[in-house]
């Protein structure tokens, strides 16, 4: 005996459980074959043929369309929101703290929660067909406060990325329970298709932001995008103002960029709000851009009081107080807003008061 | 060889017992999925099927390859395998087949693979030295036994709502005091038949 019943037990569980998971295997190939279902985009607009039994983000995914996900299908995040018309079955509990009941009225879904088992009819925004899978080159970075980075990706391939300002990328960054997707504004211009410049402020602990500020020249780095549903006002005699806080510098440098690349004389206010002289980027290349289209302003503001050793000649207190003071009211404008959430909220209500109408009212929350 | 009736043994183990009441196994599903009646429901008649399914294959297994090749020390990790591997299965052919069923049932199937009282069920046959007939019974009323202490316990709990519970006794605490109201209150049915 001695040894030998060891092994025997070892064998002959380790059998067992061959047996009990070929078993499962078996029964799988049979149980969970729905066949080919059909999947149909926007009635009609994309009919596609997928294998049934996964999930509808996977099949989405594997046909090359790319829904926002931060959480790589978990059903953690709750953005791989789509509405489903007929053939998703009830919604799931695992789905309820993710839906309000207008959507679910509306037969709003998460797709990575809904599975594919007959044939399905679903609605997502058009811009989502437009999506695609880059992959790119770390071509350089900077280091432009003490936390935050501007990474700029050059697309392999002469890929070339159509994108609006304001929109966003989803970068794939690795985690210890497979890859996850983290949202960033585009921050370098339209007229640079060929390019994708990400301005990223490090979040302690976090993994997208952590992932990134790593990257060295020459790394590989995939993303899918455009997404974000932000549309430039495209009248000349719509004035357009800029609020940014803490990071959110992104999408206005972006919009900056774009706008008085079509546009030289158009009218653009830029407010951004600091902490303290620090925090402070870009300020440069906007005073530079200022002296060169005269309708173009740019406001920091720190709001922190000043250190002695600080020097500053510019605006004080929170960015909504100097938006405040430089705005007219009742002239046609559009606003875009990036910042936190306490921020956009004092802002959105000064520009309220200006007579901005809240749907020429757009923001980026973080 | 145990000599009592089958339907003897299906009656004791829903009443005198009772494998939640008595022998408490199954406390985390019991206490973690008790809030509401028709979860609760849910989750007691998944269950009952897997506990009656299961008894019925690890008596085979026992007795005809555990014991025949003289397995029986494996029989702990071998019955946990053939649990989850049932379960599995059990969950494919639900959602393949019935749908409806899957969304009221499914989402209690994989916290059932891990349910105590479900491997305790399967053990206490094998020490009870039960019969093909008397673990059936055995199974059935065990599972029976739980759904229903499950349920008592979840409309106590929906009561429960309405009533002022001393603060640092709410929630889980108040729970398990109920539970053990309830565990005394069934050992009035105690004696009537006894089983071992």
């Amino acid at each position: 005996m001695g040894l030998s019943i060891y092994l025997y037990s070892v064998f002959s569980f380790s059998g067992l459980v061959i047996l009990l998971s070929a078993g499962l295997m078996i029964a799988e190939r049979f149980l969970i074959n729905y066949g080919i279902c059909k999947l149909d985009i926007n009635a009609g607009e994309k009919p596609l043929e997928v294998e049934g039994g996964q999930t509808l983000l996977s099949s989405l995914y594997a046909n090359e369309i790319f829904i926002p996900s931060a959480c790589g299908g978990k059903g953690s995040c709750g953005h791989c929101k789509v509405t489903v018309t007929s053939g998703g079955g009830p919604v799931l509990p695992t789905e309820l703290p993710y839906l309000t009941r207008k959507e679910i009225r509306s037969g709003m879904r998460l797709a990575c929660q809904v599975k594919v088992r007959e044939d399905i009819y679903i609605r997502i925004p058009t811009d989502y067909l437009n999506v695609k899978l880059f992959t790119s080159t770390v071509e350089s970075t900077r280091q432009l406060t003490h936390d935050i980075k501007e990474i700029r990706l050059k697309l392999d391939d002469s890929q070339e990325i159509s994108q609006r300002p304001g929109q966003y990328v989803q970068v794939q960054a690795p985690s210890p329970d497979g890859p996850v997707f983290r949202a960033y504004s585009i921050s370098s211009p339209v007229y640079e298709p060929t390019a994708v410049e990400l301005v990223v402020r490090l979040v302690p602990g976090g993994i997208g932001s952590t992932y990134l500020h790593n990257l060295s020249v020459d790394d590989q780095v995939s993303f899918t995008g455009p997404y974000g549903d932000f549309y430039l006002n495209e009248d000349p005699s719509v004035e357009i103002i800029c609020v940014g806080g803490g990071c959110g510098m992104a999408p206005m440098k972006n919009i900056i960029y774009t706008l008085y690349d079509r546009w030289p004389n158009r009218s653009c206010w830029l407010f951004f709000g600091c902490r303290s002289t620090e925090d402070i980027f870009y300020l440069e290349r906007f005073k530079d851009l200022e002296k060169k289209h005269p309708n173009f302003h740019v406001i920091y503001a720190l709001s922190d009081e000043l250190k002695p050793e600080e020097k500053w000649d510019g605006e004080t207190g929170f960015i909504h107080l100097a938006v405040d003071k430089y705005l007219e009211h009742g002239i046609p404008r559009q606003a875009f807003l990036c910042g936190p959430p306490l921020m956009i909220e004092a802002v959105t209500r000064v520009l309220e008061e200006k007579g901005i109408r809240p749907d020429d009212i757009f923001y980026d929350e973080f | 060889m145990n000599e009592t009736a089958a339907w003897v043994i299906f009656i004791a183990a829903i009443f005198t017992n009772n494998i939640l009441l008595t022998n408490f196994l199954g406390m985390c599903s019991f206490i973690a999925c008790s809030g509401q009646i028709k979860t609760s429901l849910g989750l007691g008649t998944a269950v009952i099927f897997v506990m009656i399914m299961t008894t019925m294959i690890n008596f085979v297994v026992y007795h005809f390859v555990l014991v025949p090749y003289s397995l029986v020390h494996l029989q702990y990790i071998v019955f946990i395998a053939v649990i989850a591997a049932f379960v599995q299965l059990v969950e494919m052919f639900v959602e393949r087949f019935s749908p409806k069923l899957y969304f009221a049932l499914g989402i209690f199937l994989p916290l059932i693979t891990v349910n105590c009282a479900i491997l305790g069920a399967s053990l206490f046959m094998i020490i009870r030295e039960y019969s093909f007939m008397q673990s059936v019974g055995f199974g059935l009323g065990a599972g029976i036994g739980w759904a229903v202490a499950i349920v008592l316990l979840a409309g106590l709990r929906q009561k429960m709502r309405y009533s002022h519970v001393p603060k640092c006794f709410e929630g889980v605490a108040i729970a398990m005091v109920v539970t053990g109201v309830l565990a005394m209150t069934f050992m009035g049915f105690a004696g009537m038949v006894a089983i071992q």
